[in-house]
């Protein structure tokens, strides 16, 4: 029997896409992990990955359909051994059209494709106010995606008569995306704050030893491995979730389930409005730098648009930080199923008691919003304040 | 290469780490972050093209100068001759 590759779980705030494009075709072979297809969400087009293993034997949706969360996208032949066997047991052999006719697995991987129009969400924008179809221009950006530069060329290579009437249009369009976004955020966040009962807490530390190990880390080594404090805070994160049990995991069916990875969620601010929230999987069993490296590139694709469904739908937890906002603290919403939420202020100096003396120290305030239905305040403050123990010992992140 | 040049080529820079970051519009005299929520991450990312594409290093302590296009063209004047 073929099994059915369904649309993933893009999140909590999105229950639908449209399908821009396939990346195979029935017979390629593909493998878990593999990018096969492209949909286009409220918050960008995003690439979805196959977990399964075997050969596609039948596209079920094309290209430019609404389709749900859930849906069956394809069918594919997952017993690759009854498929590709010469001579097996027919009895399980399925019943593909001609298996003789498909390539040797080796020669049919297909490749991944880097030639797609890809756009940044700014771009779109752009794009759909100037009346430019995005998808025919070749980008000049970050892998070959199109940016504002490349639509505002475009734009000044067609024909006045060929562009359609902007004004209206065009501020329709931009309205239209806008408020895909703001309305899938809007319903996660309703849908948050009327299930989950939260609770708050905030404590504030010293955090001079995890600045001051940064700043003479990022003098000792080249530019391109420095460091951003954000990456200290999401391993401190990481590590106290592996001591701290209710708080990586996920509410679903009445019960709370502790996940066994912690995949921390960054949440990322797009220019112009609107937030994505992907995970750095496997977080804690991740070096510092390599934690910096999924970070940037995280930040990099989420501005670009082109993040991962996994990516999407992985975070057990997720971690705010408005530091380059200059706010003291953060007062998060819960994304469900999740069931905390770490927020991150600003580092700034500020007047400290120490042994019985006021000094300057740099200092932090953390707060968590935590699920009443699966942890306590106490069970809060002890999380908490783990966090900040390890930001305390930065060597030991 | 003269002031002009010079700005031309650190607004190429800046988008090509910010592509969703128009060019065109980029006003010289304002902070970066106060145009187009340029962040700790741009910063960075902006310190490592400047590094690799004008070989200039700007210590961390020296992130401020890189605020502003005014800024940015002030100080690597400065930087490179």
């Amino acid at each position: 029997m073929p099994s059915e590759f369904r649309l993933p779980a893009l999140g909590a705030d999105m229950d639908d896409g449209t399908l821009v494009e396939w990346h195979v075709a029935p017979g390629d072979r593909v493998k878990r992990g593999d990018v096969v297809a492209v949909v286009e969400t409220d918050k960008g087009a995003i690439d979805v990955e196959i977990f399964l293993d075997g050969i596609v034997k039948q596209i079920l949706v094309s290209p430019g359909t609404r389709i749900p969360v859930g849906a069956v996208l394809a069918l594919v032949e997952t017993d690759v051994a009854a498929v590709t066997a010469t001579g097996a047991g027919t009895d399980t052999a399925a019943p593909i059209s001609a298996p003789a006719a498909t390539p040797a697995p080796a020669a049919v991987v297909p490749p991944i494709r880097t030639d797609r129009p890809r756009i940044s969400p700014a771009a779109r924008r752009r794009a759909q106010e100037l009346g430019v179809d995005a998808a025919s221009l070749q980008g000049t950006g970050p892998g070959g995606s199109v940016t504002t530069a490349d639509v505002e060329r475009a734009q000044s290579t067609v024909e006045p008569s060929q562009r359609p009437a902007p004004a209206a249009v065009a501020e329709g369009a931009e309205k239209a995306e806008r408020s895909g976004m703001r309305a899938a955020i809007a319903e996660a966040m309703s849908r948050s704050k009327r299930e989950i009962p939260h609770y708050y807490l905030s404590t504030t530390s010293d955090v001079t030893p995890a600045v001051t190990w940064l700043a003479s880390h990022n003098a000792s080594v080249p530019v391109a491995q420095r460091l951003l404090f954000a990456a200290l805070l999401v391993k401190a994160v990481a590590l106290a979730c592996r001591t701290h049990k209710g708080f990586s995991g996920f509410y679903r069916g009445g019960g709370y389930e502790e996940s066994a990875a912690v995949h921390v969620g960054v949440a990322v601010a797009l220019r112009g409005g609107g937030l994505v929230a992907p995970a750095i999987m496997d977080t804690a069993d991740k070096t510092l730098a390599a934690v910096m490296e999924d970070l940037r590139a995280l930040v990099t694709r989420a501005r670009a648009g082109r993040l991962r469904a996994s990516e999407l739908a992985a975070p057990t937890i997720i971690l705010t930080s408005l530091g380059d906002a200059a706010v003291d603290a953060v007062f998060p919403i819960i994304q469900p199923p999740q069931v905390a939420i770490i927020g991150a202020g600003a580092v700034a100096e500020r007047p400290w008691v120490v042994a019985g003396s006021v000094v300057p120290r740099q200092v932090l305030t953390l707060s968590l919003g935590a699920d009443h239905r699966v942890t306590d305040g106490r069970l809060g403050a002890q999380f908490l304040a783990g966090i900040a123990a390890k930001l305390a010992d930065p060597a030991s992140l | 290469m003269n002031r002009e040049e010079l700005a031309g080529r650190v607004l190429q820079l800046l988008t090509d780490i910010a592509p969703d970051v128009d060019a065109a519009t980029v006003i010289p005299g304002i902070d970066f972050r106060d145009q187009f929520d340029f962040d700790s991450m741009d910063t960075l990312n902006f310190a490592i093209a400047l590094q690799r594409e004008l070989g200039v290093e700007v210590p961390e302590a020296e992130y401020a100068s890189l605020a502003s296009l005014d800024k940015c063209v002030e100080y690597l004047q400065a930087r490179l001759h």
